[in-house]
């Protein structure tokens, strides 16, 4: 197994699967009276998070527990940006800890990079999010929920169509979920007003698509990306919210135009009445609660094969 | 102030003047006293030998852009600091930029500069004047005075930031004419790169860092070289880094417009593929381009339509560059490693030969500046302003060898080709043996 997780291209398709099949048995265990395995006991895990992510830290937090590793959670938010505590001392701190793996939410791309290459750490550094570059726990936990609606819950993605609507510039969620549903075989579809497709998108391994409606009918999931408010009039991405979400947000309307199969999905957290209605929302093809239950699960089984497979290992 | 000495008489034997044939060089007096032959023949007893057998020797490099951080980041660089560096990498001549705190954009900090580099006395610093008060892009700075002072400046440049409004830019390049002065642009289009970290490209999507396109600096060098020729003045355009601005830049000779050019080392040499270890070493402004950018670049070198190297040394403290991508500086240290560079890049290549080398670094640039006394032919009666190169030999950067106060060089570990082994200023040594050798006091024959 690899001994950093910092991009969804770290996994190869099998390496991938490996997490997804591990996830699957580590879920039955969610049914079990007592949820906890001894796993990770002795080991310990550090959560640092220099920007506030609630749901990303708590999923984080409770696969830790449930493996019964000793969790630290150092909220660090904005502390390098306003020029208090540097990166690089926060880490030294850490290894001073004795950190097995650092798991870490970064307002900056590339910080969990810096931090995996400087040899600041020794311990297995985890992207929980790092700016506007990945996020590869996200689009795992989107895999696995996507194969368990679409694939039987076993085995890869292979012709799956998935479609990914929104913010595609601005989103680390749509980032590593094309790098990481292609692996795994899905067809990938982006569909953003043309401001929020990054330059060079054509060299992704997905198809684009200005055309929400037009995208609907060929698809077996949409997932929806949260669009942030100040990218609009402000931001001079888009007219306004009310354009965005007659063009780009998905209503009832739309859902009529999905097959009946289809199912969707988002991130979270969600702008209800901008980019998905709350009767989409809370719609029973809708499986956004789910998608978090999953993510300690899949969250578990990166922490789980990071750290076992890194005593003794070699495999850089 | 002490009284100088006259610097030891040197005859250099052996040597390749821009490559060229081997000859003897007799330096006397700060001067080129003789070649061939007679240097031997005249060579007082006493005299300095230097056996530069196989050694190219090219007129002393001259920097348009250099940062030397003093006033204000003298624990970036100081002028001593910098110009001892510069030394190192053959170079008699920099043009220090102006945006230090407090901003070289009045006669008072301009003269400060040029005082420093005199008493350092490592190699000339020529002061760069400020367009506009405090780099603020506001209003026009005392070009004037700053042009009348003792530190005759000719260069102005808000460089760090670029002079975006059309008027201001406009009048700047009217009023320079005064003085044969001339307005150095730092291209970029401010709203296009707001919060910009990369070359916007495939890459700067993939990584997920705000992009820079090659769009917002063509834009100010087609306005630019249109403004220029509209009001008959000279335009120089900093760190030139694209495809693009190349064939403007190409257009505008071609009219015959007073448009001259520069490049950087690492801008022919790198490219953003480095930015994918989110190394803030190679983090940059402009940033490092694609390698169809490079291409372009260096062919624009070769054929004249860029008419200088020049190395945008851009110090910072460690501090600076050990962080993640989006907090850290923008910049790279260069006047150490700059020669080495053009030989790999350029010579090697067979794209110029070391008369090009030597009309790119030092006389185009001399020129451009308007400095007197660098950039001049290697024969009897000139300065004897000179670099001698072991073209043979290699090294491996290691950035805690450099001179440079600072360590952000982005070629740690590089293998690169060729090394200075003497620098002399006017008839002094610098540099002897690839090391300091001694700094030429203020005062002496200016």
């Amino acid at each position: 197994m690899i001994r950093h997780l910092l991009s969804a291209a770290d996994l190869d398709h099998t390496q991938a699967l490996r997490v997804l099949d591990t996830a699957a048995e580590l879920l039955a265990l969610a049914d079990r009276p007592i949820k906890k395995l001894p796993t990770l006991r002795g080991r310990t895990v550090v959560n640092l998070f220099f920007e506030d992510s609630t749901r990303t830290r708590i999923s984080f937090e409770a696969a830790a527990k449930r493996l019964s590793a000793d969790v630290i959670t150092f909220s660090a938010k904005g502390s390098s940006v306003s020029k208090g505590e540097s990166l690089k001392d926060t880490a030294l701190t850490l290894q001073a800890l004795g950190a097995d793996a650092v798991i870490v939410r970064h307002q900056s791309s590339g910080a969990p990079h810096r931090l995996a290459s400087s040899g600041w750490v020794d311990g297995s550094v985890v992207n929980a999010g790092d700016g506007t570059h990945e996020h590869p726990t996200q689009a795992l936990l989107d895999a696995f929920t996507l194969r368990r609606h679409l694939a039987g819950g076993a085995g890869d993605l292979d012709g799956r169509r998935v479609t990914i609507v929104g913010d595609v510039l601005h989103s680390r969620v749509a980032r590593s979920n094309a790098l990481l549903l292609s692996t795994l075989g899905a067809e990938v579809t982006l569909v953003a007003p043309p401001t929020l497709l990054p330059v060079g998108v054509e060299a992704w391994p997905v198809a684009t698509s200005y055309d929400l409606d037009g995208s609907l009918a060929k698809t077996d999931a949409v997932m929806m990306l949260r669009v942030q408010r100040e990218r609009g009039a402000a931001g001079g991405f888009f007219p306004s919210e009310r354009e965005y979400s007659r063009r780009y947000g998905i209503d009832a309307r739309r859902m009529q135009l999905l097959p009946d199969h289809a199912i969707v999905m988002h991130p979270g957290p969600m702008n209800r009445g901008v980019e998905i209605s709350a009767e989409v929302a809370d719609h029973q093809r809708s499986v956004i609660v789910e998608q978090v239950a999953n993510g300690v699960a899949v969250r578990m089984a990166v922490l789980y094969l990071l750290l076992s497979g890194s005593e003794g290992s070699t495999e850089a | 102030m002490t009284i100088p000495s006259e610097p030891t008489p040197t005859l250099v034997r052996g040597v390749r003047p821009l490559g060229g044939t081997p000859t003897d060089l007799l330096l006397v007096g700060g001067s080129i006293a003789a070649t061939g032959a007679q240097a031997v023949a005249d060579a007082p007893p006493g005299a300095r030998h230097v056996d530069a057998a196989g050694w190219v020797a090219l007129p002393g490099l001259v920097d348009l852009h250099t940062h030397l951080r003093e006033p204000g980041r003298e624990d970036a660089e100081t002028v001593e600091s910098g110009t001892r560096a510069a030394a190192l990498g053959g170079f008699t001549a920099v043009h220090a930029m102006a945006n230090t705190d407090p901003v070289a954009d009045t006669a008072g900090v301009v003269e400060q500069v040029w005082r420093l580099g005199r008493e350092a006395g490592w190699c000339d610093v020529h002061p760069v004047g400020a367009v506009t008060v405090g780099i603020a892009g506001q209003r026009l700075a005392e070009l004037g005075a700053m042009a009348d002072s003792a530190a005759r400046v000719r260069v102005f440049s808000d460089d760090g930031h670029c002079v975006s409004d059309a008027v201001l830019m406009r009048r700047a390049l009217e009023y320079v004419k005064a003085f044969d002065g001339v307005v150095a642009q730092h291209a970029q289009e401010p709203r296009l790169t707001e919060g910009a970290q990369m070359n916007e490209g495939q890459l700067s999507g993939r990584l997920g860092l705000a992009g820079w396109p090659a769009v917002a600096e063509e834009a100010i060098v087609a306005r630019d070289v249109l403004l220029a020729a509209h009001v008959g003045s000279r335009l120089h355009v900093c760190h030139v880094s694209t495809a693009g601005s190349v064939e403007i830049l190409r257009w505008a000779k071609s009219k015959g417009w007073a448009v001259t050019a520069e490049v950087t080392p690492h801008h022919l040499l790198l490219t953003d593929e480095l930015a994918t270890s989110y190394d803030p070493a190679f983090k940059v402004n402009p940033p490092l381009r694609t390698a169809e950018d490079v291409v372009a670049l260096r062919a624009a070198l070769a054929d004249g339509t860029i008419d200088a190297v020049a190395t945008d040394h851009a110090p910072h403290p460690v501090e600076d560059k050990e962080c993640e991508w989006a907090a850290a500086a923008m910049g790279m240290l260069g006047l150490e490693t700059a020669l080495s560079v053009v030989q790999h890049a350029m010579v090697d290549t067979g794209l110029l030969d070391w008369a090009g080398v030597a009309d790119r670094m030092s006389t185009r640039p001399a020129a451009i500046g308007r400095v007197s006394g660098h950039g001049r032919p290697l024969v009897a009666g000139e300065p004897a302003n000179l670099v001698l190169l072991d073209t043979a030999a290699g090294r491996t950067v290691r950035a805690a060898e450099l001179a440079s106060l600072s360590r952000n060089t982005p070629y740690e570990g590089r293998e690169l080709p060729g090394r200075v082994v003497a620098t002399f200023l006017r008839g002094r040594a610098t540099v002897l043996d690839g090391s300091l050798a001694g700094a030429e006091p203020a005062g002496l024959l200016r």
